[in-house]
Protein backbone atom coordinates (compact mmCIF):
# COMPACT_ATOMS: atom_id res chain seq x y z
CA UNK A 1 0.00 0.00 0.00
CA UNK A 2 1.37 3.25 -1.03
CA UNK A 3 1.68 6.34 0.87
CA UNK A 4 -1.15 8.02 -1.02
CA UNK A 5 -3.85 5.07 -1.19
CA UNK A 6 -3.17 4.58 2.77
CA UNK A 7 -4.71 8.81 2.56
CA UNK A 8 -7.29 8.10 0.11
CA UNK A 9 -8.54 4.91 1.23
CA UNK A 10 -10.35 6.35 4.48
CA UNK A 11 -11.32 9.64 2.63
CA UNK A 12 -13.04 7.42 -0.26
CA UNK A 13 -14.89 5.61 2.77
CA UNK A 14 -16.30 8.48 4.41
CA UNK A 15 -17.04 10.44 1.33
CA UNK A 16 -19.17 7.26 -0.05
CA UNK A 17 -21.06 7.18 3.59
CA UNK A 18 -21.60 10.70 3.41
CA UNK A 19 -23.09 10.52 -0.53
CA UNK A 20 -25.41 7.43 0.61
CA UNK A 21 -26.65 9.50 3.68
CA UNK A 22 -27.66 12.32 1.61
CA UNK A 23 -29.04 10.23 -1.08
CA UNK A 24 -30.67 8.51 1.66
CA UNK A 25 -32.33 11.33 3.27
CA UNK A 26 -33.54 12.90 0.30
CA UNK A 27 -34.78 9.95 -1.17
CA UNK A 28 -36.65 9.01 1.81
CA UNK A 29 -37.84 12.55 2.64
CA UNK A 30 -36.49 12.17 6.40
CA UNK A 31 -38.10 15.51 8.22
CA UNK A 32 -34.39 16.98 9.63
CA UNK A 33 -35.72 16.77 13.36
CA UNK A 34 -35.17 12.74 12.84
CA UNK A 35 -31.77 12.94 10.50
CA UNK A 36 -30.95 16.04 8.91
CA UNK A 37 -28.60 15.75 5.60
CA UNK A 38 -24.97 15.99 5.44
CA UNK A 39 -25.48 18.99 3.47
CA UNK A 40 -28.22 20.85 5.99
CA UNK A 41 -25.25 19.96 9.09
CA UNK A 42 -22.70 21.51 6.42
CA UNK A 43 -24.82 24.54 6.40
CA UNK A 44 -25.10 24.79 10.07
CA UNK A 45 -21.23 24.17 10.43
CA UNK A 46 -20.86 27.10 8.89
CA UNK A 47 -23.08 29.03 10.01
CA UNK A 48 -22.37 28.54 13.68
CA UNK A 49 -18.76 27.97 13.23
CA UNK A 50 -18.35 30.96 15.83
CA UNK A 51 -20.45 29.70 18.63
CA UNK A 52 -19.05 26.09 17.98
CA UNK A 53 -15.55 27.49 18.24
CA UNK A 54 -16.06 29.26 21.14
CA UNK A 55 -17.59 26.27 22.77
CA UNK A 56 -15.22 23.61 21.52
CA UNK A 57 -12.64 26.11 23.64
CA UNK A 58 -14.78 25.85 26.42
CA UNK A 59 -14.39 22.13 26.26
CA UNK A 60 -10.94 22.06 25.42
CA UNK A 61 -9.76 24.63 28.08
CA UNK A 62 -11.28 22.48 30.44
CA UNK A 63 -9.71 19.59 29.71
CA UNK A 64 -6.61 20.63 29.14
CA UNK A 65 -6.83 22.35 32.65
CA UNK A 66 -7.54 19.17 34.16
CA UNK A 67 -4.94 17.30 32.43
CA UNK A 68 -2.39 19.89 34.25
CA UNK A 69 -3.88 19.73 37.48
CA UNK A 70 -4.03 15.70 37.33
CA UNK A 71 -0.59 15.58 36.59
CA UNK A 72 0.23 17.64 39.33
CA UNK A 73 -1.57 15.14 41.49
CA UNK A 74 -0.11 12.22 39.72
CA UNK A 75 3.55 12.94 39.25
CA UNK A 76 4.40 13.81 42.94
CA UNK A 77 2.65 10.91 44.35
CA UNK A 78 4.00 8.32 41.65
CA UNK A 79 7.22 9.69 42.61
CA UNK A 80 6.85 8.82 46.50
CA UNK A 81 4.84 5.73 46.04
CA UNK A 82 8.05 4.66 43.35
CA UNK A 83 10.14 5.37 46.76
CA UNK A 84 8.64 4.11 49.26
CA UNK A 85 6.03 0.48 49.66
CA UNK A 86 4.61 1.85 52.19
CA UNK A 87 3.15 4.97 50.09
CA UNK A 88 2.43 2.73 47.20
CA UNK A 89 0.25 0.20 49.27
CA UNK A 90 -1.48 2.83 50.83
CA UNK A 91 -2.57 5.02 47.46
CA UNK A 92 -2.82 1.93 44.93
CA UNK A 93 -6.01 0.82 46.08
CA UNK A 94 -7.80 4.07 46.41
CA UNK A 95 -6.39 5.05 42.92
CA UNK A 96 -7.97 2.00 41.64
CA UNK A 97 -11.22 2.65 43.12
CA UNK A 98 -11.32 6.01 41.90
CA UNK A 99 -10.41 4.46 38.24
CA UNK A 100 -13.10 1.67 38.16
CA UNK A 101 -15.99 3.59 39.40
CA UNK A 102 -17.62 5.20 36.31
CA UNK A 103 -17.00 9.17 35.98
CA UNK A 104 -21.04 9.32 35.46
CA UNK A 105 -22.18 8.26 38.50
CA UNK A 106 -20.21 10.88 40.37
CA UNK A 107 -20.96 13.50 38.18
CA UNK A 108 -24.32 14.51 39.55
CA UNK A 109 -22.92 15.03 42.76
CA UNK A 110 -19.62 16.95 41.62
CA UNK A 111 -21.86 19.23 39.56
CA UNK A 112 -24.29 20.28 42.31
CA UNK A 113 -20.94 20.97 44.62
CA UNK A 114 -19.94 23.33 41.79
CA UNK A 115 -23.50 25.15 42.14
CA UNK A 116 -24.93 26.74 39.16
CA UNK A 117 -23.23 29.62 39.35
CA UNK A 118 -20.00 27.46 38.20
CA UNK A 119 -19.99 24.40 35.83
CA UNK A 120 -17.32 24.82 34.79
CA UNK A 121 -15.54 23.86 38.10
CA UNK A 122 -17.35 20.49 37.95
CA UNK A 123 -15.93 19.62 34.27
CA UNK A 124 -12.56 20.64 35.59
CA UNK A 125 -12.93 18.66 38.25
CA UNK A 126 -13.90 15.10 36.75
CA UNK A 127 -11.85 15.42 34.06
CA UNK A 128 -9.28 15.79 36.09
CA UNK A 129 -10.45 12.40 37.89
CA UNK A 130 -10.43 10.61 35.15
CA UNK A 131 -7.05 12.01 33.75
CA UNK A 132 -5.28 10.74 37.16
CA UNK A 133 -5.64 7.20 36.87
CA UNK A 134 -3.43 6.70 33.79
CA UNK A 135 -0.90 9.27 34.53
CA UNK A 136 -0.04 8.34 38.01
CA UNK A 137 -0.43 4.53 37.12
CA UNK A 138 1.98 5.35 33.88
CA UNK A 139 4.43 7.22 35.94
CA UNK A 140 4.49 4.41 38.63
CA UNK A 141 4.97 1.32 36.26
CA UNK A 142 7.62 3.60 34.54
CA UNK A 143 9.24 4.29 37.56
CA UNK A 144 9.63 0.88 38.29
CA UNK A 145 10.76 -0.47 35.42
CA UNK A 146 14.72 -0.01 35.01
CA UNK A 147 16.62 -2.66 33.89
CA UNK A 148 17.47 -4.66 37.00
CA UNK A 149 20.86 -5.29 35.87
CA UNK A 150 21.12 -1.23 35.42
CA UNK A 151 19.61 -0.91 39.34
CA UNK A 152 22.65 -3.91 40.48
CA UNK A 153 24.88 -1.23 38.94
CA UNK A 154 23.80 1.34 40.95
CA UNK A 155 24.13 -0.48 43.65
CA UNK A 156 27.47 -1.53 42.58
CA UNK A 157 28.96 2.32 42.18
CA UNK A 158 27.15 2.71 45.97
CA UNK A 159 24.83 5.23 43.95
CA UNK A 160 22.35 7.34 46.58
CA UNK A 161 18.44 7.25 46.92
CA UNK A 162 18.46 10.67 44.84
CA UNK A 163 20.99 9.75 42.01
CA UNK A 164 18.89 6.62 41.52
CA UNK A 165 15.96 8.28 41.39
CA UNK A 166 17.26 11.14 38.86
CA UNK A 167 19.84 9.39 37.03
CA UNK A 168 17.90 5.89 36.27
CA UNK A 169 14.07 5.63 37.58
CA UNK A 170 12.55 9.17 36.28
CA UNK A 171 14.61 8.80 32.71
CA UNK A 172 13.47 5.27 32.31
CA UNK A 173 9.79 5.92 33.18
CA UNK A 174 9.68 8.25 30.41
CA UNK A 175 7.81 5.90 27.69
CA UNK A 176 5.81 4.71 30.32
CA UNK A 177 4.76 8.12 31.49
CA UNK A 178 4.12 9.52 27.68
CA UNK A 179 1.69 6.63 26.84
CA UNK A 180 -0.08 7.51 30.50
CA UNK A 181 -0.22 11.28 28.63
CA UNK A 182 -1.86 9.99 25.87
CA UNK A 183 -4.51 7.89 27.73
CA UNK A 184 -5.06 10.30 29.91
CA UNK A 185 -5.99 12.98 27.10
CA UNK A 186 -8.27 11.02 25.50
CA UNK A 187 -9.83 10.49 28.84
CA UNK A 188 -9.72 14.07 30.01
CA UNK A 189 -11.98 15.15 26.80
CA UNK A 190 -14.37 12.35 27.84
CA UNK A 191 -14.58 13.54 32.03
CA UNK A 192 -15.29 17.23 30.41
CA UNK A 193 -18.20 16.31 28.19
CA UNK A 194 -19.63 13.50 30.82
CA UNK A 195 -19.45 16.61 33.51
CA UNK A 196 -20.98 18.84 30.24
CA UNK A 197 -23.84 16.94 30.11
CA UNK A 198 -24.61 16.48 33.74
CA UNK A 199 -25.06 19.89 34.28
CA UNK A 200 -27.33 20.11 31.62
CA UNK A 201 -28.36 23.71 31.23
CA UNK A 202 -26.93 26.44 33.70
CA UNK A 203 -23.93 28.60 32.14
CA UNK A 204 -21.71 25.68 30.82
CA UNK A 205 -21.29 26.62 27.09
CA UNK A 206 -19.09 23.99 25.97
CA UNK A 207 -19.49 21.62 22.96
CA UNK A 208 -21.38 18.78 25.00
CA UNK A 209 -23.84 21.17 26.63
CA UNK A 210 -24.42 22.49 22.97
CA UNK A 211 -25.49 19.17 22.12
CA UNK A 212 -27.52 18.96 24.72
CA UNK A 213 -29.42 22.03 24.20
CA UNK A 214 -29.77 21.67 20.52
CA UNK A 215 -31.50 17.95 20.58
CA UNK A 216 -33.67 19.53 22.95
CA UNK A 217 -34.75 22.01 20.74
CA UNK A 218 -35.11 19.54 18.10
CA UNK A 219 -32.37 21.42 16.17
CA UNK A 220 -30.75 18.21 14.84
CA UNK A 221 -28.25 19.85 12.29
CA UNK A 222 -26.50 21.96 14.92
CA UNK A 223 -26.33 18.77 17.04
CA UNK A 224 -24.68 17.21 14.47
CA UNK A 225 -22.69 20.14 13.66
CA UNK A 226 -21.38 20.17 17.71
CA UNK A 227 -20.90 16.71 17.59
CA UNK A 228 -18.71 16.58 14.26
CA UNK A 229 -16.78 19.61 15.83
CA UNK A 230 -16.50 17.71 19.04
CA UNK A 231 -14.84 14.16 17.12
CA UNK A 232 -12.55 17.02 15.05
CA UNK A 233 -11.51 18.56 18.74
CA UNK A 234 -10.93 14.54 20.00
CA UNK A 235 -9.13 13.36 16.85
CA UNK A 236 -6.80 17.07 16.61
CA UNK A 237 -5.80 16.81 20.01
CA UNK A 238 -4.95 12.94 19.88
CA UNK A 239 -2.97 13.60 16.77
CA UNK A 240 -1.17 16.24 18.39
CA UNK A 241 -0.31 14.14 21.83
CA UNK A 242 1.02 11.06 19.50
CA UNK A 243 3.23 12.95 17.45
CA UNK A 244 4.58 14.77 20.46
CA UNK A 245 5.14 11.10 22.02
CA UNK A 246 6.86 9.57 18.73
CA UNK A 247 9.36 12.87 18.73
CA UNK A 248 10.10 13.04 22.41
CA UNK A 249 10.22 9.25 22.07
CA UNK A 250 13.12 9.66 19.16
CA UNK A 251 15.08 11.65 20.94
CA UNK A 252 14.97 9.51 24.27
CA UNK A 253 16.42 6.57 22.21
CA UNK A 254 18.26 8.22 19.79
CA UNK A 255 16.81 7.03 16.45
CA UNK B 1 44.13 -30.39 38.65
CA UNK B 2 45.13 -28.71 41.60
CA UNK B 3 43.25 -28.31 45.04
CA UNK B 4 41.29 -25.21 45.96
CA UNK B 5 44.09 -22.66 46.90
CA UNK B 6 44.63 -22.05 50.80
CA UNK B 7 43.48 -19.02 51.99
CA UNK B 8 46.46 -17.49 53.20
CA UNK B 9 47.41 -15.95 49.88
CA UNK B 10 46.49 -12.27 49.52
CA UNK B 11 43.41 -12.40 47.53
CA UNK B 12 41.00 -9.31 46.03
CA UNK B 13 37.98 -11.31 47.23
CA UNK B 14 37.36 -14.65 48.46
CA UNK B 15 34.13 -16.79 49.24
CA UNK B 16 34.49 -19.40 52.07
CA UNK B 17 32.34 -21.97 52.39
CA UNK B 18 29.71 -19.87 51.39
CA UNK B 19 25.65 -21.24 50.57
CA UNK B 20 23.19 -19.57 49.47
CA UNK B 21 19.09 -20.71 49.38
CA UNK B 22 16.63 -18.97 48.10
CA UNK B 23 13.40 -19.93 49.54
CA UNK B 24 15.03 -22.68 51.41
CA UNK B 25 16.28 -24.05 48.00
CA UNK B 26 19.77 -24.63 47.90
CA UNK B 27 21.18 -23.10 44.40
CA UNK B 28 24.92 -22.59 45.81
CA UNK B 29 27.49 -24.49 47.67
CA UNK B 30 29.26 -25.26 49.76
CA UNK B 31 31.38 -22.94 47.35
CA UNK B 32 34.98 -21.99 48.07
CA UNK B 33 36.86 -19.11 45.60
CA UNK B 34 39.95 -16.51 45.99
CA UNK B 35 40.78 -14.41 43.89
CA UNK B 36 44.00 -13.27 43.78
CA UNK B 37 45.54 -9.82 42.45
CA UNK B 38 46.10 -10.51 39.01
CA UNK B 39 44.40 -13.52 38.46
CA UNK B 40 41.97 -14.60 35.75
CA UNK B 41 39.79 -16.91 36.66
CA UNK B 42 36.38 -18.30 34.09
CA UNK B 43 33.52 -20.34 35.91
CA UNK B 44 32.12 -22.48 33.33
CA UNK B 45 28.96 -25.00 34.75
CA UNK B 46 25.87 -25.93 33.73
CA UNK B 47 22.97 -23.64 33.45
CA UNK B 48 21.73 -23.09 36.72
CA UNK B 49 24.64 -23.94 38.85
CA UNK B 50 25.03 -20.93 40.79
CA UNK B 51 27.70 -19.31 38.41
CA UNK B 52 25.98 -15.73 38.61
CA UNK B 53 25.02 -16.24 42.53
CA UNK B 54 28.95 -16.52 43.17
CA UNK B 55 29.51 -13.69 40.71
CA UNK B 56 26.83 -11.59 42.39
CA UNK B 57 28.57 -12.68 45.80
CA UNK B 58 31.90 -11.57 44.50
CA UNK B 59 30.83 -8.20 43.50
CA UNK B 60 28.57 -7.31 46.99
CA UNK B 61 25.74 -7.42 45.70
CA UNK B 62 24.32 -10.14 47.22
CA UNK B 63 24.43 -12.24 50.89
CA UNK B 64 25.18 -15.64 51.17
CA UNK B 65 22.89 -17.57 53.86
CA UNK B 66 26.16 -19.27 55.15
CA UNK B 67 29.75 -18.82 55.04
CA UNK B 68 31.89 -15.42 54.79
CA UNK B 69 32.47 -12.98 51.80
CA UNK B 70 35.50 -11.35 51.65
CA UNK B 71 35.98 -8.32 49.66
CA UNK B 72 39.14 -5.76 49.80
CA UNK B 73 37.77 -3.35 46.63
CA UNK B 74 35.84 -0.11 48.12
CA UNK B 75 33.33 1.53 46.60
CA UNK B 76 33.61 2.21 43.33
CA UNK B 77 36.98 0.05 42.92
CA UNK B 78 34.33 -2.97 41.69
CA UNK B 79 33.10 -3.09 38.17
CA UNK B 80 30.45 -5.73 36.75
CA UNK B 81 29.43 -6.84 33.14
CA UNK B 82 26.66 -8.09 32.25
CA UNK B 83 25.41 -10.70 29.42
CA UNK B 84 23.38 -7.85 27.68
CA UNK B 85 25.40 -4.18 27.05
CA UNK B 86 23.14 -3.01 29.93
CA UNK B 87 23.13 0.66 28.54
CA UNK B 88 21.17 3.40 29.50
CA UNK B 89 18.77 3.63 26.28
CA UNK B 90 18.23 7.37 27.21
CA UNK B 91 22.02 8.17 27.05
CA UNK B 92 24.68 8.28 25.07
CA UNK B 93 27.74 6.08 25.15
CA UNK B 94 29.62 8.78 26.56
CA UNK B 95 27.44 9.25 29.11
CA UNK B 96 26.98 5.97 30.08
CA UNK B 97 30.72 5.35 30.29
CA UNK B 98 30.68 8.41 32.68
CA UNK B 99 28.05 7.38 34.87
CA UNK B 100 30.18 5.37 37.63
CA UNK B 101 32.58 8.30 37.70
CA UNK B 102 29.21 11.02 37.81
CA UNK B 103 27.98 8.47 40.77
CA UNK B 104 31.33 8.82 42.79
CA UNK B 105 31.08 12.31 42.53
CA UNK B 106 33.40 13.27 40.01
CA UNK B 107 32.21 16.47 38.20
CA UNK B 108 30.73 16.34 34.45
CA UNK B 109 33.68 17.58 32.76
CA UNK B 110 36.67 15.42 34.33
CA UNK B 111 33.95 12.04 33.70
CA UNK B 112 33.64 13.62 30.10
CA UNK B 113 36.99 13.26 29.54
CA UNK B 114 37.74 9.86 31.41
CA UNK B 115 34.85 8.18 29.23
CA UNK B 116 36.10 9.37 26.18
CA UNK B 117 39.38 8.04 26.59
CA UNK B 118 37.91 4.96 28.02
CA UNK B 119 35.57 4.70 25.11
CA UNK B 120 39.06 4.91 22.25
CA UNK B 121 40.92 2.37 24.39
CA UNK B 122 38.13 -0.37 23.39
CA UNK B 123 38.02 1.61 19.77
CA UNK B 124 34.84 3.41 20.02
CA UNK B 125 36.47 7.13 19.63
CA UNK B 126 34.00 8.55 17.13
CA UNK B 127 30.69 6.85 18.30
CA UNK B 128 30.41 9.27 21.92
CA UNK B 129 27.04 11.18 20.71
CA UNK B 130 25.31 7.68 20.04
CA UNK B 131 22.87 5.95 21.66
CA UNK B 132 22.79 2.67 22.17
CA UNK B 133 19.81 1.63 19.90
CA UNK B 134 22.33 3.21 17.01
CA UNK B 135 25.20 0.60 18.05
CA UNK B 136 25.70 -2.51 16.83
CA UNK B 137 25.40 -5.38 19.82
CA UNK B 138 29.39 -5.68 19.68
CA UNK B 139 29.60 -1.67 19.92
CA UNK B 140 27.46 -1.70 22.31
CA UNK B 141 28.97 -4.67 24.48
CA UNK B 142 32.35 -2.60 24.17
CA UNK B 143 30.69 0.65 25.53
CA UNK B 144 29.79 -1.99 28.44
CA UNK B 145 33.45 -2.62 28.95
CA UNK B 146 34.54 1.02 28.60
CA UNK B 147 32.11 1.90 31.24
CA UNK B 148 33.64 -1.27 33.88
CA UNK B 149 36.68 -0.24 32.90
CA UNK B 150 36.80 3.81 33.50
CA UNK B 151 36.80 3.23 37.16
CA UNK B 152 40.12 1.73 36.67
CA UNK B 153 38.59 -0.73 38.92
CA UNK B 154 40.84 -3.67 41.42
CA UNK B 155 38.12 -6.32 40.75
CA UNK B 156 36.76 -7.37 37.22
CA UNK B 157 33.25 -10.00 37.21
CA UNK B 158 31.79 -10.49 34.10
CA UNK B 159 28.74 -12.62 33.69
CA UNK B 160 29.05 -14.13 29.83
CA UNK B 161 29.75 -10.85 28.60
CA UNK B 162 30.02 -12.47 24.88
CA UNK B 163 27.19 -15.32 25.00
CA UNK B 164 25.37 -12.67 22.57
CA UNK B 165 27.43 -11.93 20.06
CA UNK B 166 28.75 -14.19 16.99
CA UNK B 167 32.02 -16.19 17.45
CA UNK B 168 33.78 -13.92 15.07
CA UNK B 169 32.87 -10.29 17.18
CA UNK B 170 33.51 -12.44 20.37
CA UNK B 171 37.01 -13.82 19.54
CA UNK B 172 38.38 -10.23 18.78
CA UNK B 173 36.46 -8.41 21.78
CA UNK B 174 38.26 -11.19 23.85
CA UNK B 175 41.52 -10.95 22.66
CA UNK B 176 40.63 -6.68 22.98
CA UNK B 177 39.51 -7.49 26.34
CA UNK B 178 42.75 -9.47 27.35
CA UNK B 179 44.75 -6.86 26.25
CA UNK B 180 43.18 -3.76 27.77
CA UNK B 181 43.27 -6.59 31.31
CA UNK B 182 46.89 -6.92 30.98
CA UNK B 183 47.38 -2.82 31.24
CA UNK B 184 46.02 -2.91 34.97
CA UNK B 185 45.56 -6.83 35.73
CA UNK B 186 42.89 -5.84 37.94
CA UNK B 187 41.49 -9.53 39.50
CA UNK B 188 39.31 -10.85 36.91
CA UNK B 189 36.57 -13.88 36.96
CA UNK B 190 33.99 -14.18 34.29
CA UNK B 191 31.43 -16.57 33.42
CA UNK B 192 31.41 -18.63 30.20
CA UNK B 193 29.60 -21.47 28.64
CA UNK B 194 32.82 -21.78 26.00
CA UNK B 195 34.82 -24.13 27.09
CA UNK B 196 37.72 -22.51 24.77
CA UNK B 197 36.89 -19.52 25.85
CA UNK B 198 37.68 -19.75 29.56
CA UNK B 199 40.99 -22.09 28.52
CA UNK B 200 41.84 -18.48 26.34
CA UNK B 201 40.83 -15.78 28.72
CA UNK B 202 42.12 -17.35 32.30
CA UNK B 203 44.82 -19.34 33.97
CA UNK B 204 42.80 -20.90 36.44
CA UNK B 205 39.28 -22.45 34.94
CA UNK B 206 36.72 -23.30 37.90
CA UNK B 207 34.22 -25.88 36.75
CA UNK B 208 30.92 -26.26 38.53
CA UNK B 209 28.38 -29.00 38.81
CA UNK B 210 25.30 -29.05 38.82
CA UNK B 211 22.76 -27.09 41.36
CA UNK B 212 23.58 -26.72 44.39
CA UNK B 213 26.84 -25.14 42.30
CA UNK B 214 29.91 -26.83 43.82
CA UNK B 215 33.42 -27.08 42.37
CA UNK B 216 34.04 -30.25 40.52
CA UNK B 217 37.18 -29.88 39.07
CA UNK B 218 39.82 -27.08 38.42
CA UNK B 219 42.29 -26.79 36.00
CA UNK B 220 45.31 -24.45 36.14
CA UNK B 221 47.06 -23.14 32.88
CA UNK B 222 51.00 -22.20 32.87
CA UNK B 223 51.42 -20.09 30.08
CA UNK B 224 51.18 -16.38 30.33
CA UNK B 225 49.43 -13.06 28.77
CA UNK B 226 49.03 -12.24 26.21
CA UNK B 227 48.06 -15.06 24.35
CA UNK B 228 50.94 -15.75 21.55
CA UNK B 229 49.96 -15.70 17.78
CA UNK B 230 48.16 -19.02 17.08
CA UNK B 231 47.82 -19.75 20.36
CA UNK B 232 44.31 -21.49 19.66
CA UNK B 233 46.16 -24.12 17.74
CA UNK B 234 48.88 -24.86 20.03
CA UNK B 235 48.72 -28.58 22.09
CA UNK B 236 48.65 -27.32 25.38
CA UNK B 237 45.77 -24.70 24.44
CA UNK B 238 43.77 -28.09 23.23
CA UNK B 239 44.91 -30.19 25.61
CA UNK B 240 43.55 -27.83 28.44
CA UNK B 241 40.41 -27.60 26.21
CA UNK B 242 40.00 -31.42 26.02
CA UNK B 243 40.67 -31.57 29.97
CA UNK B 244 38.01 -29.02 30.57
CA UNK B 245 35.66 -30.53 28.85
CA UNK B 246 36.13 -33.65 30.06
CA UNK B 247 35.53 -32.60 33.66
CA UNK B 248 32.83 -30.44 32.41
CA UNK B 249 30.83 -33.63 30.74
CA UNK B 250 31.37 -35.62 33.81
CA UNK B 251 29.60 -33.05 36.17
CA UNK B 252 26.93 -32.83 33.69
CA UNK B 253 25.85 -36.12 33.65
CA UNK B 254 22.92 -37.31 35.89
CA UNK B 255 23.99 -38.81 38.96
CA UNK B 256 22.62 -41.93 39.86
Amino acid sequence: MTRLTAILAPLALTLALLVGWELACRGLQLPVYLLPAPSAIAAALAEHAGSLFQAAWVTLSSALLALLLAALAAGPLALSAAVSPLVERAVQPLAVTLQVTPVVAIAPLVVSWAGLDHPEYATTALAAVVAFFPLFSGALTGLKSADPDLERLFDLYGATPGQRLWRLRVPAATPFVLEGVKVAVGLSVIGAVVAEISAGSGRSQGLAWTIVETTHQLRMAETFAALFALAILAVALHAVTRSAEVEILRKWRGR
Amino acid sequence: MTASSPASRPTVASLQDVVVRYDGRPVLGPFSLDLAPGASVALVGPSGCGKSTALRLLAGLEQPTEGVVRRTPGRGETAVVFQSPTLAPWSTALDNVALPLRLAGIAAGPAADQACAALARVGLAGSELKKPAQLSGGMAMRVSIARALATAPRLLLMDEPFAALDEITRRRLADDVMSLWTEARPALLFITHSVEEAVYMADRVIVMGPGPGRIVAEHALADGFPRPPRFRTSPVFRDAVEQVSLALQTAMEPTA
